[in-house]
């Protein structure tokens, strides 16, 4: 018996025992799927905000749309977009030497995932560096600091608390979001837990599903309630 | 272009009249849930607050549950599950046949309660905001609890709410489309089928991503509406809004 095997043989529950290698499995998908899309989603949601604030005029139209599409569409029919869509244009993609990247669903998926949160993640960040007060800017440019100098040392540190708790609440969405990922095919923790349905009929494994993505949420949590209060010891807030 | 225009046409070839019945599945689902999810979200937020260590417990879990929960997976565990209880229960009883669970019920149980869990937040965000010498007035006034409530409170709690509603209504709207995994012929359902029959899928689930666009846009345009209206005893000259 394998590790993987112990937590459905500890409380005694046929299904997960035998499915609990691929749940494993499945779970390892799951998070690899959050940490890359949300960690690219930082970089270019920070990026599309600062460009949507401080952007030459077409190119902050061109964003407002973007941001509009994937906020106002379901990341479904996004993926759905991406995978079954683009994919549609293999010659295409042939022709480019793209092909190995949408024939993938791993790839399409990851797509889709980051360019949708990028898009949350700019508008978060967006409205994190609007809150801040002009005088900030302001006395830092008295002080002669460079334009560059002033968002990295002035403006972001302020705009990442604000950034915070949103972010952790979109970093939740994403966890939950993620279970799209097995109707195209891959095997993340719910396509796992709905191949062993599949073959058991044995609806507890959907409740054991919910049960670890339940711990997750909370550890996420946990862990974002302590980075606020550690980040913001130095303010007389709470 | 023309082959294009086609398939989106409505008639015996194209798949016009079929998305825009689709779209009218997703409206009415949203529709269905919403006073559901918010009634429900509003009783949850309630108990959140109440004296009882036992409904505040139950409360609390409730949307520590629904939170956390992909809505796929309460989805799937609502349409299975109810029906393989609902089976046993009816074979129980003595009945016989099979008991079937329409998608569209599963569904708004499913976003309902989800919904629930979400607006339940909002609805207690709202309600802290309302201070304590409104319902003290409405008392010494000889008002009932629920008279208090009722006129009182209710209409201030809708004002406050309104912003976060409005979100929630948003995340619903999108959530529909989890639906047509459980065969409700939705937007996102016709769009998958009209994919099988035509092979142009980036033509059909670019229209349904289209219909869902157009929903959100309304959405928005209306809640900025609403929300000036709840707000125009409080606006002021000159505001920015």
């Amino acid at each position: 018996m394998t590790w993987c095997e112990y937590p459905g043989a500890w409380i005694g529950l046929e299904v997960f025992q035998n499915y609990g290698c691929r749940m494993a499995s499945g779970l390892g998908l799951t998070l690899q799927l959050v940490a890359i899309s949300f960690g690219l989603g930082i970089i270019i949601g920070l990026t599309l905000a600062v460009l949507r604030l401080r952007g030459p005029k077409p190119v902050r139209m061109i964003l407002h749309g973007y941001m509009t599409f994937f906020r106002g569409t379901p990341l479904l029919v996004q993926l759905f977009l991406i995978y079954y869509g683009l994919g549609s244009f293999r010659p295409f993609w042939q022709e480019v030497g793209l092909w190995w990247f949408f024939r993938d669903p791993l790839y399409c998926c990851l797509l889709a995932f980051t360019i949708n949160t990028a898009a949350y993640q700019a508008e978060i960040f967006r409205g994190a560096l609007q809150s801040l007060p002009h005088g900030q800017a302001e006395a830092a440019r008295a002080l002669g600091m460079r334009p560059f100098a002033i968002f990295l040392r002035v403006e972001m540190p302020q705009a990442m608390i604000v950034a915070l708790r949103p972010l952790g609440n979109e970093l939740i969405v994403m966890i939950k979001a993620s279970a799209l990922a097995s109707l195209v095919t891959l095997f993340d923790l719910m396509g796992a837990t709905r191949l062993a349905f599949a073959r058991s009929f044995d609806l507890s494994i959907y409740v054991v599903a919910a049960l670890i993505y339940l711990a997750l949420v909370e550890i996420i949590r946990r862990v974002w309630d302590g980075l606020e209060t550690r980040l913001t010891r130095h303010l007389a807030l709470r | 272009m023309q082959y294009y225009l086609d398939l989106l046409s409505f008639g015996p070839e194209g798949w016009g009249d079929e998305l825009l019945a689709g779209a009218l599945v997703t409206i009415s689902i949203a529709l269905a849930t919403l006073p559901f999810g918010l009634a429900l979200g509003l009783a949850i937020a309630v108990a959140k607050r109440s004296r009882s260590w036992t409904l505040r417990t139950f409360a609390t879990l409730y949307t520590t549950i629904f939170r956390g929960v992909p809505e796929l997976l309460t989805l799937y565990i609502i349409y299975f599950g109810v029906q393989v209880l609902a089976q046993r229960l009816w074979s129980a009883v003595g009945l016989s046949g099979n008991f079937d669970m329409s998608p569209f019920l599963a569904g708004m149980v499913a976003l309902g309660v989800v919904l629930a869990a979400f607006s339940a937040e909002v609805w207690l965000g709202a309600l802290n905001a309302i201070q304590k010498g409104q319902r003290e007035a409405a008392a010494a006034l000889g008002l009932t609890k629920w008279q208090a409530f009722r006129l009182v409170v209710f209409p201030q709690l809708i004002r406050v709410a309104l912003p976060g509603l409005g979100n929630n209504w948003m995340v619903l709207l999108k959530e529909t489309s989890l639906v047509s995994v459980i065969t409700l012929q939705d937007t996102m359902f016709i769009a998958t089928r009209a994919n099988v029959a035509t092979k142009e899928p980036f033509l059909f689930f670019g229209a349904a991503a289209l219909i869902y666009l157009f929903f959100s846009v309304i959405s928005t345009w209306g809640f900025d509406r609403l929300e000036g209206r709840a707000n125009r005893g409080y606006a002021r000259a000159g505001a920015s809004r």
